[in-house]
């Protein structure tokens, strides 16, 4: 019940503070950026109480089905913008991370919430490890797709000459590309471990480390290159600005259907 | 007192009228002795500068002391008063607060915001001070005046945005740069426009300056001023990747600097992203320029879009500035009628006082056998009646504004009660107000 109770908090803090960064978009308020921030920081502490507390109550993090998944895919989500937020003082990040995190909230809360304990067999450390390491790089990834559609935008801006409220509110085409950077370096090693510890779980439990009928782990796989051919484009060729932004949108696609996809063909 | 103001400003006068009028600032004193030798005027201070000559003063006839400076300014120059009055403004009291208030703050420039205008007042200031020609009434008001365009300088965004072709360009550097520290600008032909640019884009952080032209010896004379890099014209090529700021205004009848070429450059930078200007008329640059992956061209008609948009969003921010304005002068009202009425309330309690003392000492020393005890509550009857007596007066005098209603009150009390208020008093007084 606890739970409920914050989760519907954060439901309607996190709601509070899209509506205020769509504002944003439209309506140069610096008043409304700082209080749309509140909101979204009072809802992520709402969001990491209700998730401790079901976790606590459960005895394991709360990822065993995809009303939980979603949930804490939006609280990563939250978490790691709210850390660029601070560090970059973007405040227009806002108007394009937090209506991620909400439909993630407000599609999770659509879901049937289940609770099933997993069987003993799949209560494996590397599960946790696979699980924990895929959050922390999809919000990762989740950031370096908002910057990179952020890019864009401020980049038809400047190629339009289109001088007006967003275009001053948008940061540097510099600053954008240097998150997104940022966010790959972090997002990319972590899909790896997740990858790997996945493949180690998969052994512990189905007796092998890859299994090439599992779309799971094939569309993990893809996700998996295109961010390889991303980064590795970036450190060699200097693919930066706009094809990085392409790419990267294109990588979050691929991503998503990865994690939808997943919890769908996977039964535990 | 009265504060007035006379003057002609670029809102008013064309160029040529106002280099008649105009101040020269090495030649200032005697002007300013001469202005506060006139009859009218107490205090004076003169700003000139190449877009306003404005005469601030106190005076106690407004309107005398308004067409004396007229007059003066028009004797001064050695022009008819006819033919420069019609570009003369004049304020006094709160309206003369306003336009020093909105002036100091470059709200009434010809580009508002642009900071030079403080200094100027400042300057000017500063000669009348040396001079004494301004008085503890000038001196408040302008030290005011600076606070307040201070506040609006930290209070209001108005001077942070683009007022220049120059400042448009290093805005727009920083939206695609970011941070312009360590970047390298190429400076291509040598128009005025581009140095100033390049000036700037040094002054806010660019660490390098190229500097390409078809007279080498020209380009190594600029790359000196800059400390920086000349460039063979023909080699331009060979040295542009390294550029990441480039101005162009050559004299070229056509481009010289077509997308293929970027294309190779941007190539061999690994696509790190490139500002393009163009200054020149015939245009350097090909305009598909732009078109080319991590180019940005513009030019100067795209930065006068920028300014366009600079200044809209500058006249929302000159609303708030008058609001902190009117704040500002209310309260400067306050001070200057206080400055009225006071040295007139001391005199009166001064009087009463007197008269009080001089009657209960005449009375006591008459009045023989009297307790002490008596004595100690005579004397307090009669202070009681005289505070009675002053209270309505004083509260009046001190809640009448500036201008015309303190000024009759205070005239009429002087004289009715044949009240001396000198103006040595005025040190002291200044820094009992300022204790407030």
């Amino acid at each position: 019940m606890m739970s409920r109770i914050f989760f519907y908090c954060t439901l309607a803090l996190y709601g509070g503070a899209t509506v205020a960064y769509l504002v944003y978009l439209f309506r140069t308020t610096p008043v409304l950026a700082t209080w749309a921030h509140r909101l979204i920081a009072a809802g992520f502490v709402a969001h990491l109480l209700s998730t401790i507390h079901l976790s606590v109550l459960t005895g394991q993090l709360p990822i065993t089905n995809m009303h939980q998944s979603l949930s804490f895919f939006s609280l990563t989500i939250v978490g790691a913008f709210i850390y660029f937020e601070r560090t970059y003082k973007v405040a227009i990040l806002g108007s394009f991370v937090s209506p991620l995190a909400l439909l993630a909230i407000i599609v999770s809360s659509a879901l049937p919430d289940e609770f099933k304990h997993l069987s003993p067999i799949l209560r494996s450390n590397w599960f946790w490890i696979h699980a924990l390491m895929a959050f922390v790089s999809y919000a990762a990834f989740t950031i370096t797709f908002a910057t990179s559609a952020m890019y864009l935008v401020q980049e038809h801006f400047l190629k339009k000459k289109h001088f007006g409220a967003l275009f001053r509110k948008l940061p540097s085409l510099d600053t954008m590309d240097d998150i997104s950077y940022r966010c790959l370096t972090i997002g990319f090693p972590l899909l790896t471990v997740a990858i790997i510890s996945g493949a180690i779980w998969s052994e512990q439990t189905g007796g092998s480390y890859w299994n090439w009928s599992d779309r799971k782990q094939i569309w993990s796989l893809i996700t998996w290159f295109i961010y390889a051919a991303l980064l590795h484009g970036r450190l060699t060729t200097g693919w930066r600005g706009r094809r990085a932004a392409l790419l990267s949108i294109l990588g979050f696609i691929v991503l998503l259907i990865t994690f939808i996809g997943m919890k769908h063909n996977i039964s535990w | 007192m009265n504060i007035i103001v006379v003057g002609l400003s670029h809102k008013t006068a064309p160029v040529e009228v106002r280099e008649k009028v105009a101040f020269s600032p090495n030649l200032i004193e005697k002007p300013l002795r001469d202005l506060i030798a006139l009859d009218e005027i107490v205090e004076g201070v003169i700003v000139s500068t190449c877009n306003r000559v404005e005469i601030y003063a106190t005076t106690r006839d407004i309107a005398g002391g308004i067409s004396r400076i007229k007059r003066f300014l028009a004797d001064h120059h050695r022009i008819s008063l006819e033919s420069l009055e019609q570009h003369l403004y004049s304020y006094h009291s709160e309206s003369a607060i306003r336009h020093v208030f909105r002036v100091a703050s470059s709200l009434d420039s010809m580009v508002v915001g642009e900071p030079q205008i403080l200094g100027q007042i400042k300057t000017a200031y500063g000669y009348a001070a040396e001079y004494k020609t301004s008085g503890i009434i000038l001196n408040r008001f302008l030290h005011k005046a600076f606070s307040v365009a201070k506040r609006v300088r930290t209070e209001t965004k108005i001077a942070s945005s683009a007022v220049s072709v120059a400042f448009a360009a290093v805005e727009l550097a920083k939206k695609i740069l970011g941070d312009l520290s360590g970047k390298t600008v190429m400076l291509i032909g040598a128009g005025e426009m581009c140095e100033l640019a390049a000036k700037h884009f040094l002054n806010c952080g660019a660490s390098g300056v190229m500097v390409a032209n078809r007279t080498f010896s020209r380009a190594e004379r600029l790359a000196d001023e800059f400390a920086g890099e000349a460039v063979c014209f023909e080699e331009l090529f060979d040295h542009l990747h390294r550029a990441d700021i480039v101005l162009s205004s050559t004299g070229a009848p056509h481009t010289i600097i077509g997308p293929k070429d970027v294309e190779a450059v941007v190539r061999r930078r690994k696509y790190k992203p490139m500002f393009f200007i163009d200054i020149a008329v015939p245009r350097d640059i090909d305009a598909k320029v732009n078109d080319v992956e991590s180019a940005y061209l513009f030019t100067v008609d795209d930065l006068r879009e920028i300014i366009q948009a600079n200044l809209a969003q500058r006249n929302l921010e000159a609303s708030k500035a008058e609001e902190i304005i009117e704040q500002e002068i209310a309260q400067f009202s306050r001070w200057l009628s206080s400055l009225e009425s006071t040295p007139t309330i001391v005199a009166l309690r001064g009087k009463f006082d007197e008269i009080r003392r001089t009657e209960l000492d005449k009375t006591l020393s008459s009045w023989k056998d009297l307790s002490p005890e008596v004595e100690k509550r005579l004397e307090a009857l009669t202070v009681a009646i005289t505070n009675k007596m002053l209270h309505t007066p004083t509260a009046v005098l001190k809640q009448s504004g500036q201008g015309g209603r303190a000024d009759l009150y205070t005239d009429a009390l002087r004289q009715l009660f044949d009240l001396q208020t000198s103006h040595q008093d005025d040190g002291e007084l200044e820094l009992e107000l300022e204790e407030e």
